[in-house]
């Protein structure tokens, strides 16, 4: 039986399409997975289900169980909302309202759709806390969100969104703002609350690995139009459509293992740093031989950052010392080690030109008139010697890591440290940017650091592997033995937590996840709230 | 360019700048003004109030005299009034100009320097921020000696008293500066802190901090025409509106037009530079399109 | 929480001593020796070192700011002639120019400030919450103007202007109201309000404007939140959004606002209380500094930044109970 029918969906934002043409069938206890880069018009699709898409024009039909959505009453619609159709958000950390206990915000959406009584819907909500795994519920239904740690929201809104029984889930990036191992246990979650409750999910992702293993059927989108639709399976095993091939392409891949004879480069010798009463690195010995990239992975809190930061000497540590060719690195900076920053929108100043930013570590050394250079290196990393006088706004998230890569370059520098470099792009901007930066490397015989998350994306550009966890080195070694024989427990878990393209093998690591860590490890400390001293 | 455009096509901004613009051409050719109407602001008239009412004007406007005279002491007020424009600009002017001098370098200082710095730094301009600053701008100003330049002083006394405002943003804005990747990348290049303040970090506090500046201006002007009303502020015989509307209290059953006139300036004064600063935080800003926040 | 509050009673002690010092400070830099101006015309020397010693000025300043310090927490005797006068803790002297203890004068002035506090605040704040609620639900373009022009208009006029435009038009002009004077709130409580209520509107019309704003600037980045739109995907009505988590979001920084601007105008609503001849705390300062009256100007100094610390500490505590985020610590 069909459950959600959607026929030549439009929405339109003033003059702009966000989605033209969409189309496609939900069975009951279904799942469908919608796929695409940012501005494809998933997330704008899912609202307009509810009907929450604001002044945004639309066209077409939306049939939910025999209503028409498009043309239903604000009340018809507000019954449908939470009861029949549940939304789950991509923020965790903001879905909630900051004021009210999380068992009540659930207990109000239930007594809202239901008239229960007010004991009833606190009883509910324990229930469905209960069934999305939180321990003690009838404890933590009374504490506030920010006493969730962000998995624990999540599990939280996926609680509310059970709470009415609805029909269908429509999960919207449900796991981006997550660590990977948190994200491989809401998505084990989603799947098995559908299986347990029969709704039907509407499963949003820019990421293939995140659908591979959760959905039955697969829609690939593009700027509002859909690319490819079929069965899972068949899409993502053996796909039709340029685009889809660009997308599973763009997914890291591993390489061929390099021989490193270089010696150390930079050494990292018992180095810790606190920030008042949390560690954030804690006695990390490491080395960066000459010639390699050494790959630094970890979740949010596992210290890489700070670490990468004392790297180029913008931290002093609290103890230890981390030398680059025998000399302190406090005293090595500028022209010797460069950094290569996460998000291209803060890495360069917005009040000054491309060129100018590129320029100033040029002019610190000693270089008055560096724009024949500029220019050169603008070339290089592929930009036009006439993004000289651009301003950043006037360039896209791809073009500014690639601003960002020059400016690490200009000083000409040994050893490059990269934080996350190409983690707030989309995959196939991702790719080309990996492939710059691996290019550079070559041509130049940089040393380089690289700091990610990702775990796929390390094994196809680094040499060796350090995992961080806690602010410590749970594991250090070559890619080849990390990933394929990983010793740490933590290492492990990382690893079977990556999602996956591959429809079989996502389903069989799930799984192995099932049969591993059943529950365990799910609740995180709280995050901190504000504190008045 | 487009900010400037877009700063034309509001015409409540329009209205508030030209307005705000007459307002200082008057303060700065008070003396021009007064000449061209033959009168200066401190000559006595007693001819010309009715002493028989104790002192009230006999006539209203006159061709001599463009807004009639001060009743009690026939002095003319359109002069008056103009001279007074002069004390309210400057003051809350040079108000101004020191009061972004200490805020900015305490709020800059306390965002850069170390957290000890920073501590004490911001407990000073909380303190500066929650002590109602009309009672000590009261004590300190009767004390200081009566040969003391008063205007000079007002502005002195307005700009110890009222950076707080500034410093306070300074420091905000300059402690998201500094975790921005791009002072990071300058650090790295190896830039000291003096660079990355002059480079990076004050080019990006200009517009929040003229923004603010921007409605300091008019409140210094209330503070100025408050603590003259109060009998602080200008002494007579420089004039000042404060000082006119305080002394107004006293004949507004009589002479309705002693309080309207300076009263009017006032308003439509402070209104105009309210305006201009309401403009500038709307174009400067373009997610608060509201009304000032 | 006592580690909090221990904190808050050492900074507002540091903070209290800080000001009486500057006080004392500025008077002994001051050009008028207030003996001089006590004992008046004819003062022979010997007179003058027994007003001297009177008045507690025959002491280096250090040595009198000790003093007072001690009769502020045990209590002080001055010598009056043949006798002794005790002045029991907390003791903050006598007046120079009316020889009434301080701490009588503050204490007769107080109801008078706090009358006028508490009513300002109240109208403050339900015109201001109100206003600012309508226009940032954005339901009526002309209202949104009529609040915008409300806000720009409570920026730019002084609380004087406002005060002497209404004394023109109810007590002048309509001759609806009498020209202000306090009756306490025991006495007659009609007559209690009839006479304050110009001074109230007068400090209303500013303050509500900041009021306004808030609320506005509140309920719309509330609004905007990520909450509020899981809220309305779950089908709960506009109406309860607005009142449980838009309002509720706005309420924060007012709580925290309106304790900070209670203490403000009873302690410095000099203007307000100088235009309507009200005989509040702030009008006992003007006269006292014009008559370098040193005892009176500390007691209202000091009275100042003692409510400002108590006011700032109550923000805080209301703000830990508004925002279940905020722990005190």
């Amino acid at each position: 039986m069909t459950l959600l029918s959607v026929r030549d969906l439009r929405i339109g934002f003033g003059n702009t399409q966000a989605v033209d043409g969409l189309s496609f069938d939900l069975e009951a206890g279904g799942a469908l997975g919608i796929v695409g880069e940012s501005g494809s018009g998933k997330s704008a699709t899912a609202l307009a289900l509810l009907g929450l898409h604001g002044e945004a024009r639309i066209e077409g039909s939306i049939d939910f169980d025999g209503l028409e959505l498009t043309s239903a009453s604000e009340d018809q619609l507000r019954a449908i909302r939470g009861a029949g159709i549940a939304m789950v958000f991509q923020e965790p950390l903001t879905a909630l309202s900051p004021f009210h206990r999380v068992g009540d915000q659930i207990a109000e959406v239930y007594r809202l759709h239901t008239g229960a009584t007010r004991k009833a819907a606190r009883e509910r909500a324990v229930e469905v806390l209960r069934q999305v795994h939180i321990a003690d519920p009838e404890r933590r239904a009374r504490a506030y969100p920010h006493e969730f740690s962000g998995g624990m929201r999540q599990r939280a809104l996926i609680a509310m969104a059970l709470a009415c029984n609805p029909r269908l889930i429509v999960a919207d990036e449900p796991t981006t703002a997550l660590d990977v191992t948190v994200q491989a246990q809401i998505l084990d979650l989603l799947d098995e609350v559908r299986t347990a409750t029969g709704a039907a999910l509407l499963l949003i992702s820019h990421d293939l690995g995140v659908v591979a293993g959760s959905t039955d059927d697969v829609i690939v989108m593009r700027r509002g139009a859909v690319v490819e639709a079929g069965a899972t399976d068949q899409v993502l095993v053996t796909p039709r459509a340029a685009y889809t091939k660009d997308l599973l392409a763009a997914v890291p891949k591993p390489s061929p293992a390099r021989v490193i004879q270089g010696g150390p480069l930079l050494r990292v010798s018992g180095v810790s740093k606190r920030f008042r009463k949390f560690t954030a690195v804690d006695d990390v010995t490491l080395d960066v031989r000459e010639g390699e990239t050494l790959g630094i992975v970890g979740e949010s809190g596992a210290g890489k950052t700070t670490l990468s930061r004392m790297m180029v000497g913008l931290i002093p540590p609290d103890r230890g010392s981390i030398t680059l060719a025998g000399a302190d690195i406090a005293r090595r900076r500028g022209r010797s080690v460069q950094m290569v920053f996460q998000d291209p929108m803060s890495s360069l100043n917005p009040r000054r030109t491309v060129g100018e930013s590129i320029a100033d570590p040029l002019r610190l050394l000693g270089e008055l008139a560096p724009r024949v250079t500029i220019e050169a290196l603008l070339v290089r990393v592929g930009l036009a010697p006439s993004h000289y006088d651009s301003y950043p706004h006037q360039l896209s998230g791809g073009m500014r890591q690639r601003v960002g890569i020059a400016r690490a370059l200009a000083p000409s520098p040994r050893l490059i440290v990269c934080d996350e470099p190409v983690s707030s792009l989309d995959v196939t901007t991702q790719a080309q940017v990996l492939a710059l930066l691996e290019d550079i490397r070559l041509e130049r015989e940089l040393t380089m650091v690289f700091v990610t998350h990702d775990l796929a994306v390390l094994r196809q550009i680094a040499d060796r592997v350090v995992v961080m966890h806690d602010g410590a080195v749970a594991e250090m070694g070559d890619v080849a033995s990390v990933y394929d024989q990983p010793q740490h427990a933590y290492t492990k878990e990382l690893l079977a937590a990556i999602p996956v393209a591959d429809p079989l093998e996502a389903r069989r690591r799930r799984a192995l996840r099932r049969a591993g860590l059943d529950g365990a490890g799910l609740d995180a400390e709280p995050l901190g709230a504000t504190q008045i001293e | 360019m487009t900010l400037f455009r877009r700063l034309l096509d509001d015409r409540a901004f329009l209205t508030g700048a030209v307005i705000a613009g007459v307002m200082v051409l008057v303060a700065l050719f008070a003396p021009l003004l007064t000449a061209l109407a033959g009168q200066d602001p401190t000559t006595f008239h007693p001819e010309l109030l009715d002493s028989a009412r104790g002192g009230v004007p006999l006539h209203g406007i006159t061709a001599d005299h463009w807004l009639g005279v001060e009743p009690g002491t026939g002095r003319d007020l359109f002069a008056r009034v103009v001279y007074g424009a002069r004390v309210s600009l400057g003051v809350a002017v040079s108000a101004l100009a020191l009061q972004l001098l200490i805020g900015v370098g305490i709020g800059v200082a306390a965002g850069l320097g170390g957290r000890y710095t920073d501590a004490v730094l911001s407990r000073l301009t909380d303190l500066t921020l929650a002590f109602p600053l009309l009672v000590l701008a009261i004590a300190l100003l009767a004390i200081v000696p009566q040969s003391w330049p008063r205007p000079a002083l007002l502005a002195v006394v307005i700009a110890l008293l009222g950076w707080g405002g500034t410093a306070r943003i300074a420091r905000g804005e300059t402690l998201s500066l500094k975790t921005r990747d791009y002072v990071s990348a300058a650090r790295v290049s190896g830039a000291g802190t003096l660079l990355v303040a002059r480079r990076e970090i004050l080019p990006g506090l200009a517009a929040p901090v003229l923004t603010y500046a921007a409605l300091i201006l008019p409140s210094n002007m209330i503070t100025e025409a408050g603590l003259s009303f109060l009998g602080v502020g200008v002494r007579p015989p420089t004039p000042s509106w404060g000082q006119m509307l305080s002394s107004a209290t006293t004949w507004f059953r009589a002479d309705p037009m002693y309080v309207f006139v300076p009263g009017a300036l006032l308003f439509v004064t402070l209104l105009a530079f309210v305006l201009v600063a309401n403009g500038v935080r709307r174009v400067v800003d373009p997610r608060q399109r509201e009304v000032l926040r | 929480m006592t580690g909090y509050l221990l904190r808050r009673v050492g900074g507002a002690i540091v903070v209290l001593l800080g000001l009486s010092i500057i006080v004392y400070a500025l008077f002994y830099l001051a050009p008028k020796d207030p003996a001089i101006l006590t004992c008046g015309k004819g003062c022979t020397p010997d007179r003058l070192a027994e007003v001297r010693a009177a008045m507690g000025l025959d002491a280096s300043p250090p040595a009198q700011y000790w003093e007072f310090l001690r009769g502020l927490f045990l209590g002080r005797d001055f010598p009056a002639g043949p006798d002794v006068r005790h002045c029991p803790a907390p003791c903050l002297g006598y007046s120079f120019e009316t020889d009434q203890p301080v701490t009588k004068l503050l204490t007769d002035r107080l109801p008078v400030s706090a009358s006028l506090a508490i009513g300002a605040e109240i109208l403050s704040l339900a015109v201001g919450i109100g206003a600012g609620l309508l226009s940032g639900l954005r339901r009526f373009r002309i209202l949104d103007r009529i609040v915008n022009g409300l806000i720009l208009a409570g920026y730019a006029v002084p609380v004087f202007l406002v005060g002497l435009f209404l004394l023109l038009l109810f007590c002048v002009r309509l001759q609806w109201l009498p020209f202000p004077t306090y009756v306490p709130f025991t006495t007659d409580p009609a007559a209690w309000a009839e006479n304050l209520i110009l001074p109230w509107i007068a400090l209303a019309v500013i303050q509500s404007a900041a009021y306004a704003r808030l609320t506005r600037a509140g309920v719309q980045e509330s609004l905007a939140e990520d909450h509020v739109r899981t809220a309305r995907a779950y089908g709960i009505p506009e109406g309860r959004i607005v009142r449980t988590r838009a309002l509720r979001g706005a309420l924060v920084p007012l709580v925290t606002l309106t304790a900070i601007d209670l203490a403000a105008i009873m302690a410095s609503a000099v203007l307000t209380e100088t235009m309507f001849g009200l005989p509040g705390v702030g009008q006992l300062l003007v006269g006292a500094v014009n008559q370098i009256d040193l005892p009176v100007v500390v007691g209202v100094t000091l009275l100042t930044g003692f409510l400002v610390v108590v006011a700032n500490a109550v923000a805080d505590l209301l703000y830990a109970a508004v925002d279940p985020r905020v722990q005190l610590r």
